[in-house]
């Protein structure tokens, strides 16, 4: 049924009668009889005129996306900058980049949660599940390294399913199920690591290569730039052309180089910086990759489809077809999955498995991350990019208050205030969008 | 104006349904043939949503018969009604706020190409599927929340379409909707009626009955009480089947009204 044309259809059927088609009984039946344009319709204006027109209507509708976050990282940087001028130098900012990868991986995980609606609570431990596997397999097991971090990935894989187990299959609230992650999860780290504690990690395996491993050669993030800024544009390009083809509206030339030129500035930029300093961070590739792959899966694939759905309506997602169940197991194994990734981040940026891995602040700035980058906590709402602004708002306030000399209390505070700022300004959005119709 | 064709596309011979100890319908007869809108109507636990929902699948007949176009099958899970052609539009939308109207149009069944998603073609057949139907909205790229209650009950109408139907079940489509939005939406019943799709129309709403429907299945109690033609029965009739008496509430509030007037 499926398989045939669902739409040309209705077409073959004879679309003319309905054209003279009024109804005695129905006045209203006669608007449809005047093909006048609709001044409700949405129209944009070719050109700058409609550009700009259209980024009004957003702004009026509290539409604001990533512009506030942009806005504030611009605010942080200049005001530390102010502070220190060596807040933005290469080295500090190389820093910042690599510190923000293993938050970021759990963040983009917890995105994933977060768009049904649903909250993980466990990602912290998680991935001190993850960094513990892989320091005991290796260092005191003598295991192949890349089979321990394999074994760390499924063994994320397999703690997010039985999650999704116990919230799809049994109905328990996601967030008591992740609550008992969080505590189980701990005390299967500290079992893991067993009596002396800490374990370290060889600086020079795999893991310890994580974070430390640079790129020195200039040509490689160049290159990466290169690479993204070209794909980019082809991408966009043919879209156009497509769209073009079938007749639809399409976004006209300039606006594709314009955004072309845009992302030009957002990897030449960080380019330029890395290799002023040890080159392009080999956590930072990983990050981008990741970031790459799960914003095409979220937007491009069925899965992601069904994922937005289960957050905008689990009943119509149901009636739909959509198997549920499935979907809501698959994105706690993601969002898992993604945390042991982050473990093992953490693990190689300490070069050690200790036994305060993946407590204390960590499952609150993840969250905070992808609350602050633009994720709506109600589900439905979000992009995996969102982990990226979020993390890079985050960290850069901790370096920016390690510079000056801050101590941790005043870090958490700012934190806090930052993340409250954020929700205001998304409540009081949407409260906006709400007024203007476009909740 | 009405062709009606030979062997109705769906039919229930004695159709019984229990609930445990709740008799919920009980030799229910129903005909729809193609081109025809056939609106039920009945008290509220009169059985209506519970018949629809014995041909939508979601709860199979526990005696009877139903038959399409003359062959009698079993529906017995919502998938088998899809499969012949029957589509069910709920009263509470089936729809996602945070999708745009190409995503909830195609949602459960979208288009692709290499396993991508298809987004050019999904939103070319929406166009034309919405024009074809003269469902006017804002944007087809826009989330369903941003639409009025009217648009959205097009778009969900406008979306079982999409599977090409020979039956249409709409569940009180005009119940939460203004004058205007009420129009579009009985325009739009009018025109699945031309392009000789069968209706079943579930309405409190006589006016929108006398409106649109050709014939009117009246169920009380879970029974059949009656089927009339739209054209030559009066408002009073259809109501006192309804309450199963001439002498009802409203007929009495109507006597009420005129003995004040005088």
């Amino acid at each position: 049924m499926s398989t045939q044309n669902p739409a040309t259809g209705p077409l073959d059927k004879g679309p003319v009668e309905q054209q003279e088609h009024i109804d005695p009984v129905n006045p209203a039946a006669a608007h449809d009889a005047i093909p006048a344009v609709d001044p409700r319709l949405l129209v944009r204006e070719e050109g700058l005129a409609g550009y700009v027109g259209e980024f009004k209507r957003k702004m009026k509708a509290g539409d604001l996306g990533s512009l506030p976050v942009v806005i504030g990282l611009i605010v942080i940087w200049s005001i530390f900058q102010g502070l220190n001028s060596n807040f933005l130098s290469p080295e500090n900012l190389t820093n910042i980049a690599i510190t923000m990868t293993g938050t970021g991986m759990i963040a983009i995980g917890i995105i994933f949660v977060l768009l049904l609606g649903e909250i993980d609570l466990s990602v912290g431990s998680v991935s001190g599940v993850s960094g513990a596997i892989v320091a005991v397999l290796a260092v005191t097991h003598g295991v192949n390294e890349w089979l321990a971090i394999l074994a760390a990935i499924v063994g994320g894989a397999l703690i997010g399913s039985i999650h999704g187990f116990f919230f799809a299959k049994i109905g328990a609230p996601a967030f008591a199920v992740t609550l008992s992650g969080l505590l189980f999860w701990l005390g299967a780290m500290l079992q893991i690591l067993g009596s002396n504690g800490t374990i370290n990690i060889d600086s020079d395996g795999v893991v310890g290569q994580l974070t430390t491993y640079f790129f020195s050669d200039v040509a490689v993030a160049y290159g990466l730039a290169a690479l993204a800024v070209a794909g980019y544009f082809l991408a966009s390009f043919l879209d156009a052309r497509r769209r073009e083809a079938a007749g639809m509206p399409s976004r006209p030339l300039v606006e594709v180089l314009l955004r072309t030129g845009l992302l030009a500035l957002c990897t030449f930029g960080p380019a330029v910086l890395f290799n002023q300093y040890k080159g392009l961070p080999l956590a930072v590739v990983l990050f981008l990759l990741a970031l790459v792959v799960t914003d095409f899966l979220l937007r491009r694939t069925t899965f992601g489809r069904n994922v937005f759905a289960l957050g905008g309506s689990v009943e119509a997602s149901r009636r739909a077809g959509i198997n549920v169940t499935r979907i809501r197991i698959t994105v706690f194994a993601i969002s898992s999955t993604f945390a042991a990734i982050g473990g093992l981040f953490w693990a190689s940026k300490i070069a050690a498995a200790n036994q305060s891995a993946g407590a204390g602040d960590l499952l609150m700035n993840v969250i905070a991350a992808a609350v602050i980058g633009g994720t709506s906590l109600f589900g439905g709402r979000g992009r995996t990019w969102n982990a990226l602004l979020g993390v890079m708002v985050i960290v850069s306030i901790q370096y920016g208050l390690a510079l000056e000399g801050i101590a941790t209390p005043i870090q958490y505070m700012i934190t806090g205030a930052v993340l409250l700022t954020t929700v205001v300004i998304d409540s009081v959005s949407r409260k906006t969008q709400k007024t203007a119709g476009r909740a | 104006m009405v062709h009606v064709s030979a062997a109705p596309v769906l039919a229930l011979r004695g159709v019984s349904k229990r609930f445990g100890a709740v008799q919920a319908l009980t030799d229910v007869e129903l005909e729809i043939h193609s081109g025809e809108v056939v609106a039920l109507v009945g008290d509220n636990g009169a059985g209506k949503s519970t018949l629809v929902k014995t041909i939508a699948g979601v709860h199979p007949i526990d005696e009877g018969v139903i038959e399409w176009e003359g062959r009698p099958v079993a529906i017995g899970k919502p998938h088998d009604a899809q499969n012949l052609g029957i589509a069910t539009v709920y009263q509470d939308l089936a729809l996602c706020d945070n999708i745009d109207v190409v995503g909830n149009l195609f949602l459960g069944r979208e288009l692709k190409s290499f396993g991508i998603l298809d987004e050019v073609e999904m939103e070319r057949r929406a166009r034309e599927l919405l024009t074809t139907l003269s469902i006017r909205i804002p944007s087809v790229r826009i989330p369903i929340a941003s639409l009025s209650g009217g648009q959205r009950q097009t778009v969900a109408i406008a979306r079982s379409m999409l599977g090409e139907p020979q039956l249409v079940i709409l569940d009180e489509p005009t119940a939460a909707l203004g004058v205007e939005q009420t129009a579009q939406v009985l325009d739009l019943v009018e025109r699945l009626r031309e392009r000789g799709h069968a209706v079943i129309l579930i309405s409190h709403n006589m006016a929108d009955v006398k409106a649109v429907a050709d014939k009117v299945a009246v169920l009380r109690l879970g029974r059949n009480n009656g089927v009339f033609n739209v054209a030559d029965t009066s408002q009073e009739e259809i109501i006192s089947a309804i309450t199963g008496a001439t002498d009802n509430a409203v007929t009495r509030r109507a006597a009420r009204t005129s003995e004040a007037g005088k």
